[in-house]
């Protein structure tokens, strides 16, 4: 079942253009993998997803993004709604230099989700629990969230982006600024996560992308040069440049 | 070929050597025009910490205070004529002089020794009736011979202290009747015409009420535009054109801010004239665009990661401007909020423009109440002639010095304690 359906997407930094006609089907409870050599539009494609080029101000997005039948790229969209539906983690570890428990409660917070003190701490321990993060911290919660390591910092931002109980996770390239350890323990908990939630992740490493996800979608030049099951792109692809990037010959 | 490469090492090597003995010469010359700077303060100041006293015997006589009641009451002694008591105690100290040179006497001591004669008598209503010791302020001329600034071999006729009063004070001195003790009148005493009574209390209230009220506009004025101008304005010509002339005020000589307050302030508004009021908000004009320009550049210094993390979880760009960003940089606009107030505090010019150059002998209770200020009491004493005052320039600029440092000392404080560490 599809659960975002992207349509003749045509993305412009200022007159530059940087995505060219992609379409695209994202199915629901998968994890989506969208690899590519720098530089070829699948950060901004995945950006597209939350609205979060709004931020650019002389980013311009043209085409359909639909979720659930609701039109994403559209003015009168409440990105606020959007992105308590879409969770994103960055390629960096950003947690806010606040505690822990804030850090995690910060959603819920402001989209008022949690009612009392105790629905808060259990929302709290239930998204640090998904994100393999619980035991590591329970006993101080009240630390600093950019004093943790790496990798726990990446699971802190996890955790931060469950809070809400997204529809859909996107992930830019979640692991480049992890060590190989803290990088097993993210793809396992992407494994995890996908029972519940859509994930959508941009990587660099394909061999990341061949064990987490089960689409993978291949970017080259802002375009969109092949989609389908990861078996079928890393096996047996249709197009010869799919091929001369997986092999490794460019890129 | 390999000598021709060792002596390129050297000549490189001898580069960077003659280098840093340039720095490290430039650094020497700039400490030492401080410590000459610091040392003749110092040395020319540290006397005004003392005060010198004259002690002497005071009979507080019913009869000459004219006072007729057996049990006189607190009114009586205020009422009472102190004029004949204190003429009394100072002339006592030479009972052969003859009635019409006393004034040589009576100038040995400040004119408000008659105050000080009548304070000591309410402060122990029992000495009425006995006879006391007393101190009296000395004169400021009797204060500079006794702390050795008064030269005495300059002719008689060209000094203000006379051989006559000089023969006093040295029998008073070998008495042990000249003390000299720490000066506290001289930071609870608003200024004076006379030297030995003039203190820093107005200026110093002065000084602390304009800088509050500097803070109090300034502030939220220049937060609000920083905020503004760097999380939410589009950036256009419009806004780079306002960033253009921020900037320049920033550059803009202070009598002109000086000229702003006197032309729309008082002419305009007509606030009171001469009051830490007006010169708080004319000091804020000036302080603004530093604010601003601190405030902008601490926003700016929050990573863009911790943006778009919070915009991410939904936040709107109000709340993540309120929840993150500013917080945040609170730190680096905090310290440069004060290094803008400690430069307000050292200006001059703007405030003897707005009036707060007039003499003001008492201390204000609030910012609506006439005030001097401590760089504007610099300037008003050092235009004094008395000898007096020389030593007061120099201890006020050691106050107003000390106002600075601890400000500047807050501001390191501030920016090293609060500031947070990224990962």
């Amino acid at each position: 079942m599809s659960k975002i359906k992207a349509e003749n997407v045509n993305v412009y930094y200022g007159s530059k253009q940087a995505l060219f006609d992609v379409s695209i089907d994202i199915a629901e409870k998968e994890v989506t993998a969208l690899i590519g050599p720098s530089g070829c539009g699948k950060s901004t494609f995945l950006r597209c997803l939350n609205r979060m080029n709004d931020v650019i101000e002389i980013c311009r997005v043209e085409g359909s993004i639909k979720m659930d039948n609701l039109e994403l790229n559209s003015r009168k969209l409440d990105v606020v709604r959007l992105r308590e539906s879409v969770g994103m983690v960055f390629q960096k570890p950003n947690p806010f230099p606040k505690t822990i428990y804030e850090n995690v409660a910060y959603g819920p917070t402001i989209h008022g989700i949690a009612q009392s003190k105790e629905e808060m701490d259990q929302i709290v321990e239930t998204s640090l629990k998904k994100a393999a993060l619980w035991n590591e911290v329970k006993d101080r919660l009240d630390e600093i969230g950019t004093g943790l390591s790496g990798g726990q910092q990446q699971r802190l931002c996890i955790a931060r982006a469950i809070s809400v109980s997204p529809e859909v996770i996107l992930m830019d390239e979640p692991c480049s600024a992890l060590d190989p350890i803290a990088t097993a323990q993210i793809e396992e908990l992407i494994d995890d996560l996908k029972k519940e939630v859509t994930i959508v992740i941009v990587t660099h490493s394909m061999s990341q992308a061949a064990r987490v996800s089960q689409k993978t979608g291949f970017f080259h030049l802002g375009k969109l040069i092949e989609f389908g099951p990861t078996d079928k792109i890393f096996k047996n692809p249709d197009n010869q440049q799919t091929q001369d990037y997986i092999t490794g010959r460019f890129g | 070929m390999n000598n021709f490469k060792q002596n390129l090492l050297k000549k490189r090597y001898n580069a960077e050597r003659r280098f840093q003995w340039y720095g490290k010469i430039a650094i020497g010359l700039a400490l030492s025009f401080l410590a000459v700077f610091m040392f003749q303060i110092f040395s020319k100041g540290y006397s005004a910490f003392q005060k010198t006293w004259i002690v002497t015997e005071v009979h507080y006589d019913k009869e000459l205070l004219l006072i007729d009641a057996e049990s006189p009451s607190k009114d009586d002694l205020e009422n009472a004529d102190y004029y004949d008591v204190a003429y009394k105690a100072m002339t006592s100290l030479d009972p052969g002089l003859p009635e019409e040179e006393d004034r040589q006497l009576i100038q040995m001591v400040s004119y408000k020794y008659e105050t000080e004669v009548k304070d000591l008598l309410l402060k122990n209503p029992d000495y009425l009736g006995k006879i006391v010791p007393i101190k009296l302020t000395a004169s400021d001329d009797v204060d500079q011979v006794h702390k050795g600034n008064y030269p005495r071999d300059i002719p008689e006729k060209n000094r203000r202290v006379n051989d006559y009063q000089l023969q006093i004070y040295d029998m008073l001195n070998e008495r042990g009747d000249i003390l000299s003790e720490f000066n506290i009148s001289f930071f609870t005493s608003p200024d004076s015409r006379e030297a030995e009574l003039a203190g820093i209390a107005s200026s110093f209230m002065g000084t602390v009420f304009s800088i509050l009220v500097c803070l109090a506009f300034s502030f939220p004025v220049a937060v609000l535009a920083a905020i503004y101008l760097e999380e939410f304005a589009p950036k256009n010509k419009f806004t780079d054109f306002i960033e253009v002339n921020i900037n320049n005020l920033a550059a803009v000589p202070s009598i002109v801010f000086g000229l702003l307050g006197l032309g729309v302030l008082l002419a305009v508004f007509n606030l009171p004239r001469s009051t830490p009021l007006v010169g708080g908000i004319t000091l804020s004009l000036m302080t603004l665009p530093t604010i601003i320009i601190a405030a902008r550049a601490s926003l700016k210094a929050v990573p863009p990661s911790i943006r778009e993390a919070a915009l991410a979880m939904g936040a709107s760009n109000m709340q993540t401007t309120m929840h993150h960003t500013v917080p945040l940089s609170m730190p680096g606009t905090l310290s440069g909020t004060i290094i803008g107030l400690a430069q307000a505090l050292g200006e001059t010019a703007p405030l003897i423009l707005i009036g707060m150059v007039a003499f003001v002998n008492t201390i204000p209770g609030t910012p609506v109440d006439p005030a001097a200020s401590l760089p504007v009491q610099i300037y008003i004493w050092s235009e004094s002639a008395e000898r007096g005052f020389v030593e007061k320039v120099s201890a006020c600029i050691m106050v107003l010095l000390a106002f600075l440092i601890l400000m500047n000392l807050a501001a390191q404080i501030v920016r090293h304690k609060f500031e947070k560490k990224w990962s």
